[in-house]
């Protein structure tokens, strides 16, 4: 969210009231911002295609891993211990298992960042004042102007629903 | 602090009953500040435990140094005994670090609520241990800068990695495990770090903790991915953990070597792993909750949790202990019967196993009392017994199986020099040195998590 109106709500049921009545009225286009994950507001979002990333990325890295001990072992320098199979199936489910893991947990942190619009050190809702509060003890919810509802009287509805404040972010257009 | 008004709901919210895993109630302002306080100003004794750690960080330098431009012939190690201090260290080490990953992922998975003071520690513990685990192996090699050929990459001298042989799963299930670790201990922190950059007191510390928290808002949008992506990075790293020292076993199960080739080594090292872990944990904690005053953010809840979880492995070590020489003596080999059943009992190295077999399996039975199991101090003094008995349980195994080679004109005795004794002390001291600049510039409670879980904890009591 670039542009819209913020409120900052004292405890997290009060952001939670207010986010859920805003969803009511028709807003689609809300942003939270809570110093941890609200269990409820959360989890009824549609779920996020992290997981099913790492799936692909783990299955993919253990079957390049598999290949990778394959193709080193049976062409690249095939070594003859004892007449035992160059191809030895078990011998290479260690390493194709470690490279799944690593695989799908470097994709999944990376996934999560990228999906979230991070790493970006600056962002202009921390200029909003009293923001620094978000990480520590306050909830603040935004309204996107964006949004279909949008009007510059939210904030009059946010101040009914509990805000302690509202503020502007971005000029109005 | 005094259990005030919102403190007393978690306590009856504890469903195992007893004590309660967090007693602490005030603000989430306060509950903040106080878990970060340690950031901005140095507890009094800070800089002279950093000292002493730092010098003896120095002297496994030295010795490491010397090692390396001497050559190995400084070590103990002889044939038939090549294996040795390196392999004993290593594992213990590795052995340690595999409590911090067990702590965070498995209970996350349980959702056992008193994971949650601890694991942020717990995890730091397990990436500096791995560290120190790490240097053995490639030290051990005698031409540590060689260490890159262990990594498959085009050479012009066409040369690969035989990857039917343990040893290059054991590299790539230690790197592995140290990459997700850190990756896992990383995405807890972010939370927190965007927490104490908000609330550092000067210009220089808030951009250094907003960048290493990447830019974190909290946003709704994060919470959707972030939570669901550590999940699955728990759910990952479950077996992982059972993986790595599941590797670390086959360095010996698959050899030949009596006392080594056994199908119970993977259940038995992971055993002997979580054991030695949860018991550096302890170590670490009884000492930082005193020093930092966390008696109701670490309770004894978690205490005594810890200690069951002690009393279990240790009694899963214990079993071992009885079944292996029980499969020794099945297999009417001569050589396994003479190593398990003579020479370890009664052998030259016969005080290690019967100190292996005081340390943990008698020690830890004192925590079957509930008033040890509550007193941290004690806890404290098991842990102890336990962590000298794991590392000479793998004293024992390496040992006595190599120092009667097949042929009685190979037999030798070890001795350490004192090369190796500085190395494997100067790893204490360089491990605790780590721990020490954790505790003063990381948040090691996760504060995020606590404040949601007491969310939690009032709502369902609302």
């Amino acid at each position: 969210m670039r542009s819209g109106v913020m409120a900052e709500f004292e405890t997290a049921d009060a952001l939670q009231g207010a986010y859920e009545e805003l969803r009511r009225e028709g807003y689609t286009r809300l942003v939270t911002w809570t110093p941890y994950a609200i269990k409820s507001v959360v989890t009824a979002l549609p779920e996020s295609m992290v997981p099913w990333i790492m799936l692909a990325s783990g299955l993919f890295g253990g079957g390049a891993g598999y290949l990778i001990q394959w193709w080193i072992n049976v062409r690249a320098l095939p070594i003859d211990v004892g007449g035992r199979p160059l191809h030895s199936a078990p011998a290479f489910i260690p390493i194709a298992f470690e490279s799944a893991v690593l695989a799908a947990a470097l994709t999944g942190f990376v996934a999560m960042l990228a999906l979230s619009g991070l790493p970006r050190l600056h962002h202009p809702v921390f200029e909003v004042e009293g923001f620094e509060r978000a990480s520590v003890d306050r909830f603040w919810l935004g309204v996107d102007q964006a949004d279909a509802h949008f009007d510059e009287r939210v904030s009059e509805l946010l101040a009914r629903l509990g805000a302690l404040r509202c503020a502007r972010l971005g000029g109005p257009q | 602090m005094s259990t005030t008004a919102p403190a007393l709901d978690l306590m009856h919210d504890e469903p195992t009953g007893g004590e309660p895993v967090l007693l602490r109630g005030g603000t989430d302002l306060e509950l903040t500040d106080e878990l970060l306080a340690p950031l901005w100003r140095p507890w009094p004794w800070f800089r002279y435990a950093l000292g002493v750690t730092g010098l003896g960080s120095l002297a496994l330098f030295a010795a490491l140094g010397y090692t390396v431009t001497t050559g190995i012939g400084l070590w103990g190690n002889n044939i038939p005994v090549a294996w040795a201090f390196a392999i004993i260290n290593f594992v213990w080490w590795i052995g340690i670090g595999h409590a911090g990953t067990f702590i965070s992922a498995v209970l996350l998975l349980f959702e056992v609520r008193w994971r949650t003071s601890i694991n942020r520690f717990a995890e730091a513990m397990t990436l500096f241990a791995v560290l120190q685990a790490g240097l053995f192996p490639i030290f051990h090699m005698g031409r540590a800068w060689f260490a890159y050929w262990l990594i498959p990459y085009p050479s012009e001298m066409g040369i690969w990695p035989q990857f039917r042989s343990s040893l290059p799963w054991d590299v790539v299930a230690v790197t592995t495990y140290f990459i997700v670790s850190l990756l896992f201990w990383y995405s807890g922190l972010i939370p927190d770090l965007a927490t104490a950059r908000d609330r550092a007191p000067t210009l220089l510390r808030r951009r250094l903790y907003g960048i290493f928290a990447l830019g974190w808002r909290g946003e709704l949008a994060h919470w959707r991915h972030y939570r669901i992506m550590y999940l699955v990075m728990g759910g990952l790293a479950t077996p992982l953990v059972l993986s790595v020292h599941t590797d670390v076993s086959f360095d010996f199960a698959i050899t030949q070597l009596p006392g080594w080739h056994s199908s119970i080594f993977p259940p038995y090292f992971v055993a002997g792993a979580i054991y030695s872990g949860f018991a550096m944990v302890l170590q670490l904690m009884i000492p930082a909750r005193a020093i930092f005053g966390l008696k109701d953010v670490i309770t004894k809840n978690h205490l005594d949790n810890m200690a069951k979880m002690l009393l279990v492995t240790g009694w899963i070590v214990t079993y071992t202990y009885l079944v292996e020489p029980f499969m020794a003596w099945w297999s009417n080999d001569q050589y396994e019967m003479y190593d398990q059943l003579i020479d370890r009992p009664t052998g030259s190295y016969a005080p290690v196993f019967w100190g292996v077999i005081f340390c943990n399996c008698i020690v830890v039975q004192a925590l079957w009392m509930k008033s040890w199991r509550t007193s941290a101090w004690r806890i404290f003094l098991v842990a102890c017994f336990i962590q000298l008995g794991m590392w000479s349980e793998r004293f024992m195994l390496i040992v006595t199986s190599l120092h009667r080679d097949f042929l009685p004109s190979s037999w030798r005795m070890y001795t350490p020099s004192w090369i190796d004794w500085t190395i494997l002390g100067g790893t204490v001291f360089f491990f605790l040195f780590l721990f020490l600049l954790f505790l003063r510039f990381v948040p090691f409670i996760p504060i995020s998590e606590l404040k949601e879980m007491r969310h939690e904890a009032r709502r369902r009591h609302a």
